[in-house]
């Protein structure tokens, strides 16, 4: 099992996962499309993980709603700054 | 075989369709959103792309307002029964398809619609004054064909949207979408429905209804999303919250193929090619005494679209010889009565001709040929 340290970011769609992956990626940042951990969420979707910092990684989100942010230390999961919510 | 079908399907499709689907096919293949291993991930970039690509084509705010469905009927099926409560008003014009008509005579019977028809010309022509006159205070929703799969009229969405001030305004789109441009901010346009087959050069199977900010209609489908699985609740979140089930991911790869041969070709090119063509086939018809070409399929701003009859034949019996000459029109109402009897060709119906970008000029030639003789029976 993977173990590095990482940011995982929970989105409501996968139209969304995608749409953040596209703007990261053109951000120039790291980011990957990967299974929502199970002990994040019981949904069977996708999330993005990424080594970028939360600082970087924010303010890129824009208004997106319900965002929920994960840091991963190499541990656990610890939430991290919220998005907005509805 | 000659085929000028192309208002109820563009055909032969562009190689890039052909590649997109098959590729989609040999090498995508997974459930797009569903799961997260890489097929189902590459699946899903399918279909994102698809819809952003199809988002700018209309030049919609936010990709995610911009929803797939089966075809442009279930995209007008979803915006009126959605919207329409309970003894609301709605004014609609005398050029539409069975696909706003049908779903509004259910309403009137089912939940105390009201339907007002605002007036059109016989040659398709939306009467502003009477729509102007048909909207009443309590007046939810005006649902206007732009361009008639018909007769080829299409309709200023400038004076319909004036006319319609703060209503809200449902575009049925199918035939106008790749054929003119459809601007949903600069036409102001708070739903727009339509196909994905036809001039935007994608296969069947395949629809989309866009809806601006604000806008909020009951979906027609509930189910799986493959997201917020945890929940038995529909999603609120779109475009997920109308689209429940699997989608049809090869007819989306094979959309971006159509926007992609769009893109290479040039809208205005496919635009000005067809044009050329319509007004061929019509300049070959009105040299043959007999035929009767409804509207004015010439003009510039109507669709590649001819109507026709031949003096004392039946459509049905044009539309056998034609078969059996190996040429495809369609003959009949066209799923449209309300249009047909606004033209005055109810209920025999007339015979369509619709050229397609992949149309030869020796096609339309060989139609002329073949109606001559239809003339001198």
């Amino acid at each position: 099992m993977q173990k590095d340290k990482a940011y995982y970011i929970l989105f409501r769609t996968i139209h969304e996962v995608l749409k953040v992956e596209k703007l990261l990626k053109n951000h120039g940042l790291d980011t990957e499309v990967v299974p929502v951990p199970r002990n994040l969420s019981s949904d069977c979707g996708v999330c993005i993980k990424s080594k970028a910092s939360v600082e970087e990684l924010i303010p890129l989100l824009g208004d997106m709603v319900d965002i929920k942010c994960f840091v991963f230390d190499g541990m656990e999961y610890k939430p991290g700054k919220h998005g907005k919510t509805k | 075989m000659i085929y000028l079908d192309n208002a109820a399907t563009s055909f032969p499709k562009p190689e890039e369709t052909i590649n997109a689907v098959l590729h989609f096919l040999t090498e995508t293949g997974g459930n797009p959103g569903r799961g997260g291993h890489p097929l189902a991930i590459d699946a899903a970039r399918v279909v994102f792309e698809t819809r952003e690509r199809l988002t700018k084509f209309i030049n919609g705010k936010d990709s995610e307002r911009l929803i797939f469905t089966q075809n442009g009927t279930e995209s007008l099926n979803v915006a009126i029964l959605g919207l329409l409560e309970a003894g609301d008003h709605v004014v609609t014009t005398g050029l539409e398809h069975n696909s706003v008509m049908r779903p509004l005579d259910f309403l009137m019977k089912t939940r105390n619609v009201k339907v007002s028809i605002a007036g059109c010309s016989s040659n398709g022509e939306l009467n502003i004054e009477s729509l102007k006159k048909s909207i009443k205070k309590k007046t939810k929703a005006v649902i206007v064909n732009h361009g008639s799969n018909v007769i080829g009229a299409v309709q200023s969405l400038k004076a319909v949207r004036e006319a319609a001030g703060d209503k809200i305004l449902i575009v049925d789109a199918c035939q106008t979408i790749g054929n003119i441009p459809v601007d949903v901010q600069r036409e102001d346009i708070d739903i727009v429905c339509f196909s994905c087959h036809k001039a935007l050069f994608g296969i069947q199977g395949l629809g989309a209804i866009y809806m601006r900010e604000g806008i909020d209609v009951l979906p027609l489908r509930f189910g799986g999303t493959g997201s917020n699985s945890e929940f038995t609740r529909q999603p609120d979140a779109l475009p997920d919250k109308y689209e429940s089930g699997t989608p049809n991911t090869p007819a989306i790869a094979a959309l971006s193929g159509g926007l992609t041969f769009i893109e290479k070709t040039g809208a205005d090119e496919i635009r000005k090619k067809k044009r050329t063509l319509t007004k061929r086939i019509v300049k070959g018809l009105r040299a043959i005494t007999g035929v009767h070409i409804y509207g004015e399929p010439e003009r510039d701003d109507q669709l590649p679209i001819i109507l026709v009859n031949i003096e004392g034949c039946q459509p049905s019996d044009v539309g056998y010889e034609c078969n059996r000459a190996g040429i495809c029109v369609r003959v009949g109402l066209h799923c449209s009565p309300l249009a047909h009897k606004t033209i005055g060709t109810f209920p025999a119906g007339a015979i369509r001709i619709s050229p397609g970008y992949f149309t030869g000029e020796r096609e339309t030639d060989r139609l002329i040929e073949v109606f001559s003789t239809f003339a001198e029976r």
